[in-house]
């Protein structure tokens, strides 16, 4: 897997919570297509019509916050979204993105610094993040121990079946 | 060196520890698994997708219908019925039948299936309700629940924990759901984020366990990973009368660390509100400007139990008022249980002769899934959990959290009221 990301930056405040990333009025379905087309909709129109394979979406504190749906990290995956930065994430959140492949970053300096539209360019595994406009580089810390282990393995879906010495060929 | 409540319970639950301390990474057994409607669809598939092919432990996962329950729509219902199918293959011994059950966090603990000294993971945020009763209990989403239901563990950081002490003597008309709502306006929706919450003092101790489940039930609003009340004879009482195996009460020690303490006199306090679009945008009731309301919900995780109710009644008798007619007012009991409690007390009757639509149990209205979803610029006074935009319906509806004898007053008086002005 490739953990090397560029993207043009979406930017949202603090406390970005679960019902405005998927309001629950979507929750009947499980499909990311059919959520990605509501993903921040409550906040933000347009994102889910403009958004672009591989943008970023920068947030503030608590990012994530509420409810523990994961179809919240399925929407802004099945977005195209390629990573998200935050200054925090609410737990839950930070699990579930972890847990299905949506990589997630905590770096409160690159979060603050970042503008909507900017290009970033994110190595996950080193925890790199540089900002193109201002040509600053954040280090945020990188992960490590079984965290790492299920973002290498692309979540914890894989991470199980590769622990449990399950293959399933299809 | 003492030990939190939190640490204690992980390490007596962890895999290769005999004791952890805030911040080591441990991997731990599960007691319960809990998943909704909502979540359960999701679990299934991921679990299906781990190709484990039988859970841990058929006695230990509660399915529990409840979000869209009963099935407000073909998606739901094809939803609802994955969790069905998988609780009968995989002959799971607790049913949450539609009609039977109600909501998850009403149900389990009144039922004894989650005890002093568990380790619950639930697939709903408001997990952590089980600390009432003394459980490490916390939320999580539907892969690491699929991966719980696959294995019996899961892993965990062990939390710090805050301290919150409260003391005095609340006056009538301030409740459990004011305390947590002021504490939550104190620290912040992240003020707890990753942590776990002890709640003591002598105006704890105080509290019946309703009241402790509707605290424990908001860590979560804080941001918290879970929250405990102290194990004492109202904890012994309410659980004797429930569980079917045994339990251990933990203690946290005089001289364990924590990050940070936190002392509340209740004394003087009036009842709380949570205004539009945060829980922790919290104001004293007569801070508030008296909006009028279209819509009165009581009910919920929160609020939803007969306690709650009795609040209710006890208002409705005492003043002899109904329910002003350009409220829509929405009484969800939290469980079965409840309602047919609710039945025999002859509560059905006076809410609904006092002008009620009263309701099979669901979460229904809490989340703006059904049974009293909100127009654009609509006002609900509610005894639920959140009140962010677009929550209980449309983004521009507003909703102030608040505790049941708020909601009541506030129902019939059509605006926000305090029932000192019934």
């Amino acid at each position: 897997m490739d953990f090397n990301f560029d993207g043009t930056v979406w930017k949202y405040g603090d406390n970005v919570d679960t019902d405005v990333i998927i309001p629950a009025r979507y929750l009947n379905t499980t499909d990311p297509v059919t959520l990605a087309a509501h993903c921040m909709e409550d906040i933000d129109q347009l994102f889910a019509q403009e958004v672009s394979a591989g943008d970023i979406i920068v947030g503030g504190r608590n990012f994530g916050c509420g409810s523990s749906r994961e179809h919240a990290p399925i929407s802004i995956k099945g977005a195209g979204v390629s990573c998200i930065i935050a200054e925090s994430f609410a737990r839950i959140f930070f699990r579930n993105a972890i847990n299905i492949g949506l990589p997630i970053l905590e770096s409160p300096e690159a979060a603050r610094e970042a503008q909507k539209g900017d290009h970033l360019s994110v190595d996950l595994i080193a925890g790199k993040i540089t900002n193109h406009r201002n040509g600053k580089t954040y280090q945020a810390s990188p992960y490590n121990g079984m965290v790492l282990q299920i973002i290498e393995a692309g979540g914890l879906v894989p991470y199980t079946r590769n622990v449990l010495g399950i293959n399933i060929t299809n | 060196m003492g030990k939190t409540l939190a640490e204690k319970i992980i390490a007596a639950h962890a895999e290769d520890a005999a004791e952890v301390s805030a911040g080591d990474l441990v991997t731990v057994h599960t007691d319960v698994v809990m998943a909704n409607d909502v979540t359960a669809a999701i679990a299934i598939e991921s679990f299906n997708a781990m190709g484990v092919g039988e859970v841990y432990n058929k006695d230990r996962i509660m399915l529990v219908p409840s979000h869209f329950a009963p099935n407000k729509d073909i998606k739901s219902a094809e939803q609802t019925r994955t969790l069905t199918m998988f609780s009968q293959d995989q002959a799971l011994s607790n049913r949450f039948q539609v009609g039977r059950a109600g909501i998850e966090h009403v149900v389990l603990p009144e039922r004894g299936l989650v005890l002093p000294g568990d380790l619950v993971v639930g697939g709903d945020s408001h997990t952590c309700t089980y600390g009432a009763v003394g459980a490490f209990s916390t939320g999580m989403g539907s892969t690491d629940i699929a991966f719980a239901m696959a294995t019996g563990k899961t892993w965990l950081k062990v939390p710090e924990t805050m301290k919150f002490v409260y003391t005095g003597t609340p006056k009538q008309w301030v409740y459990g759901k004011d305390l947590i709502l002021r504490t939550i306006g104190e620290i912040s929706v992240d003020g707890a984020l990753y942590r776990s919450m002890e709640f003591t003092g002598p105006a704890i101790n105080a509290l019946p366990m309703s009241e402790r489940l509707t605290m424990t039930n908001m860590v979560i609003e804080a941001g918290g990973k879970c929250g405990f009340m102290p194990f004492d004879d109202v904890t012994r009482e309410y659980v004797e009368a429930r569980a079917t195996r045994p339990y251990t009460p933990y203690f946290a020690d005089d001289d364990a660390t924590y990050y940070s303490v936190h002392e509340f006199d209740v004394s003087d306090m009036e009842p709380q509100i949570a205004c539009p679009y945060s829980p922790d945008n919290v104001h004293p009731i007569s801070q508030v400007k008296p909006e009028k309301a279209d819509q009165v919900f009581i009910g919920s995780c929160t609020n939803g139990r007969y306690e709650d109710l009795a609040i209710v009644a006890d208002i409705l008798q005492k003043t002899g008022r109904e329910f002003n007619p350009d409220v829509r007012v929405m009484i969800i009991p939290g469980s079965q249980a409840v309602y047919l409690a609710a039945l025999r007390a002859g509560w059905i009757e006076l809410f609904t002769m006092a002008g009620a639509a009263v309701s099979v149990s669901t979460c229904g209205p809490c989340l703006g899934g059904h049974m009293g979803v909100l127009a654009s610029e609509e006002v609900c006074i509610s005894t639920s959990n959140r009140n962010f935009r677009g929550r209980m319906g449309h983004r521009d509806a507003r909703v102030f959290l608040a505790n049941p004898a708020i909601a009541t007053a506030s129902a019939i008086m059509g605006r926000l009221a305090h029932p000192d002005e019934l």
